[in-house]
């Protein structure tokens, strides 16, 4: 444990010599969190004035509160005057010139994922001009959807352009008092997404921030929302499967979803942001708000995240589930390796009638890798007939790591039902043995018994997406076979 | 094929074999018998390549090659098999992409063409067939739920599946009944060529009714006792191993 506080330490004194301060071009802002920030921020976006309001308004019940210290994760103290809160995309100059400049490892790792050549240059940072291909392709694709009155756009030009919708539906499932992190990215937010599926009407495609460029060098306080009206569907991917290299270390975001009558939200996640190195060194500390309301009656909102990055992920996607025979799912893959900490799960908040929630969480813990499920689900008194079942699962690889399940129960109708399962098993020298003498490798071993693990979970993620997710296990899990 | 001279493993301390020689060639098919304790099991997973085990010998060669060092994915691709005595589940792995990327693995090692999903489905539905199993068994997670007998069954279908050069399998006869006993029989004797070496492991001469093996070795306390053809199997049936120099009882002939 020593070693493990003295690696986390190393971690962050070492992340903040480099980081922000360095990179910044003429359009940043100093280090520092004030309303003066704040209100640069927002002149620099050219938000409108109910934008400012808000965002002073969640600054200042910031000031009022304290980090939560009740997660199972270990940090040292976070210095949030030390951290620039507004950087423009870097410029050119700071990154690498070609792929040759890059780090073979990383290149290794891109290939490994298959990421195509030009992809690999734009996440690595070489600017290349295959970025504005992406550029085209994302109008197009907005252009196909606008025929359909789908908004898709990010979170800035929503502010500029849909004033009347982001007033009504902003903070309504997060409200900017809602937790620290969330203030925080109240206050100061720079950019995400914005969705908007009209009544009646069912995206013919999955969305994903990943056709728009402007999200691979988005800041660390991403801001999204999405709101699917009376009898809509939509899928909404998120998250760049690649290693991203990122100098970032504090990542707030938060996501709201809303649901109204018969609209159905499918939210899936990989996220693979950089966990730092074998040492525990470097890393992003993820600290994200993820909540869906189904608003209106027989709505339904399903979580699907696959979590292999991170220095620490804080993270519970929750659902409140407020219209009458509303369903919420959650299907969760957290792995840790090396000196990584999750603390994840959910929320199901049972309010409306006959509403339904499903739980599955599967926690892979490998090297000193710490993994902690925690799960609240919530009848309320109004929740009649609702129904839980929640299924927690942990594996565990080697002898370093651990596991840990919170579950917690409120139950304040006695017709609601609550079922709950755990297990926790440990991939054992009798499995990888068996696959070796196979002619399988260590690693293709771990692999396809890690893959077995997660098939649940696997099978609700859009097809590319769960190939993608397979590969990223893989590699996330390398050298943690002895 | 296989040529083990003055083997000696421990395991913790605990000296397990004490100076075995053998040698196996191509196209024979090898029982080893012996109480329990003896060291059989160990004997055939050290050659499969489990860890774990201290070994020391002058030799231990396969087709040439020293097989103590080599790792156990390794040897698996050079072609030995180890039937499982308790073969290992894997949850959520279908059995038949679980062979499918074993089949590949080996493929590619020995500079083969990958099969694709057609290609195997085609080549193991010949290989139920040959065995009399059923289709089922590919789509459910390997071992996983499988009764005893499947279990074993299962082992027998990778061996057909893989080709192994030297089979090695542990008591791949123990808790079956009569008609699995055949199936398992039917595969081992299907995988029988002049290029291939079967090591048999197993408490009973039952299976040697069905299996007819070149050559008996009783193994007794970390040594062969005795070698011998058939009929040394026979009258170990008969009498036990009580007679055998350092041996422990043997089970009552009536379990067999």
């Amino acid at each position: 444990m020593a070693t493990e506080s003295m690696q986390l330490e190393a971690l962050i004194s070492r992340e903040y010599q480099h980081g922000f301060s360095t990179t910044l071009e003429t359009d940043s802002v100093p280090i520092g969190l004030s309303e003066g920030v704040i209100r640069l921020i927002s002149a620099k976006k050219e938000e409108p004035e109910f934008m400012l309001e808000w965002r002073l308004q969640a600054y200042r019940h910031w000031l009022t509160m304290s980090e939560p210290e009740w997660s199972t994760v270990h940090h040292p103290a976070i210095d949030y005057q030390a951290i620039s809160y507004y950087s423009a995309p870097k410029a050119r100059r700071d990154g690498p010139s070609s792929l040759a400049d890059v780090d073979p490892e990383l290149l290794r790792t891109y290939e490994k994922l298959g990421v195509p050549l030009e992809e690999r240059e734009i996440l690595s940072g070489v600017a290349v001009d295959a970025v504005f291909d992406s550029i085209s392709v994302a109008t197009t694709f907005k252009e196909k959807l606008g025929e359909l009155g789908i908004i898709f756009c990010s979170f800035s030009e929503a502010v500029r352009e849909q004033p009347e919708l982001l007033k009504h539906y902003l903070g309504s499932v997060v409200p900017y008092t809602d937790n620290y992190f969330a203030s925080l990215n109240s206050a100061v937010f720079s950019d995400g997404s914005f969705c908007y599926i009209p009544p009646g009407v069912h995206c013919p495609m999955e969305l994903s921030t990943y056709f728009r460029i402007n999200a691979i060098n988005t800041g660390q306080f991403e801001r999204t929302l999405i709101i699917a009206d009376r009898d809509s569907y939509v899928s909404y991917l998120e998250g760049c499967t690649a290693p991203m290299r990122d100098e970032n270390q504090l990542h707030a975001a938060v996501v709201e979803l809303i649901a109204l009558d018969n609209a159905q939200i499918r939210y899936a996640t990989v996220q693979n942001w950089y966990p730092g190195d074998k040492e525990g060194k470097g890393g992003i500390y993820n600290f994200v708000t993820k909540r869906g309301e189904c608003r209106g009656d027989n709505s339904k909102i399903s979580w699907t995240q696959v979590e292999t990055g991170s220095a620490i992920t804080w993270k519970y996607p929750s659902v409140i589930l407020k219209g009458d025979n509303s369903q919420g799912e959650f299907h969760s893959v957290a792995l840790t390796n090396h000196y990584q900490q999750a603390d994840t799960g959910t929320k199901m908040i049972h309010l409306g009638k006959n509403t339904r929630s499903n739980i599955v969480a599967k926690g892979i813990s490998a090297g000193h890798g710490h993994n902690a499920y925690r799960g609240l689900v919530k009848m309320a008194k109004s929740a009649v007939g609702a129904r839980n079942y929640s299924q927690c699962d942990s594996l565990l690889l080697g002898d370093k790591c651990a596991a840990h399940t919170f579950p917690y129960i409120e139950v304040k109708h006695p017709s609601a039902r609550v079922e709950h399962e755990a297990t926790t098993s440990r991939i054992g020298q009798e499995q990888l043995f068996y696959c070796q003498s196979r002619g399988l490798s260590a690693e293709d071993a771990v692999s396809i018994i890690v893959n077995g693990f997660c098939k649940e979970v696997f099978q609700e993620l859009p097809m590319e997406f769960a190939v993608e997710a397979q590969k990223l296990l893989g590699v996330s899990l390398e050298g943690s076979i002895g | 094929m296989l040529d083990i001279r003055n083997l000696q493993v421990s395991v913790d301390g605990k000296a397990i074999l004490k100076g075995i020689d053998l040698q196996v060639k191509a196209g024979e098919v090898h029982a080893i018998m012996g109480p329990n304790g003896s060291g059989k099991s160990t004997l055939v997973q050290l050659l499969a390549g489990r860890e774990g085990y201290a070994a020391r010998a002058d030799a231990v060669l396969y087709q040439g090659a020293e097989l103590l060092g080599m790792a156990a994915e390794e040897r698996a691709r050079q072609g030995i098999f180890l039937a499982f005595q308790y073969p290992v589940e894997i949850p959520g792995v279908a059995n038949v992409y679980f062979l499918k990327a074993a089949c590949n693995a080996i493929r590619r090692h020995r500079n083969l063409p990958e099969l694709d999903a057609i290609d195997f489905l085609a080549l193991i539905r010949s290989r139920l067939k040959l065995l009399g199993m059923d289709e089922s068994l590919l789509y459910r997670p390997v071992n996983a739920g499988f009764s005893g007998g499947e279990k074993k069954r299962n082992e027998i279908l990778q061996m057909a599946v893989l080709e192994p050069t030297l089979a090695l399998l542990d008591e791949s006869d123990s808790g079956l009944d009569i008609d699995a006993l055949k199936v398992v029989a039917g595969g081992i004797n299907a995988l029988r060529s002049p290029q291939r070496a079967i090591v048999l492991v197993t408490h009973y001469q039952r299976l040697l009714d069905y299996v007819v093996p070149d050559r008996v070795h009783v193994l007794a306390d970390g040594r062969i006792a005795r070698s011998g053809d058939r009929q040394l199997a026979i009258e170990l049936e008969r009498t036990g191993y009580a007679d055998t120099p350092a041996g422990h009882p043997a089970p009552p002939a009536s379990r067999a």
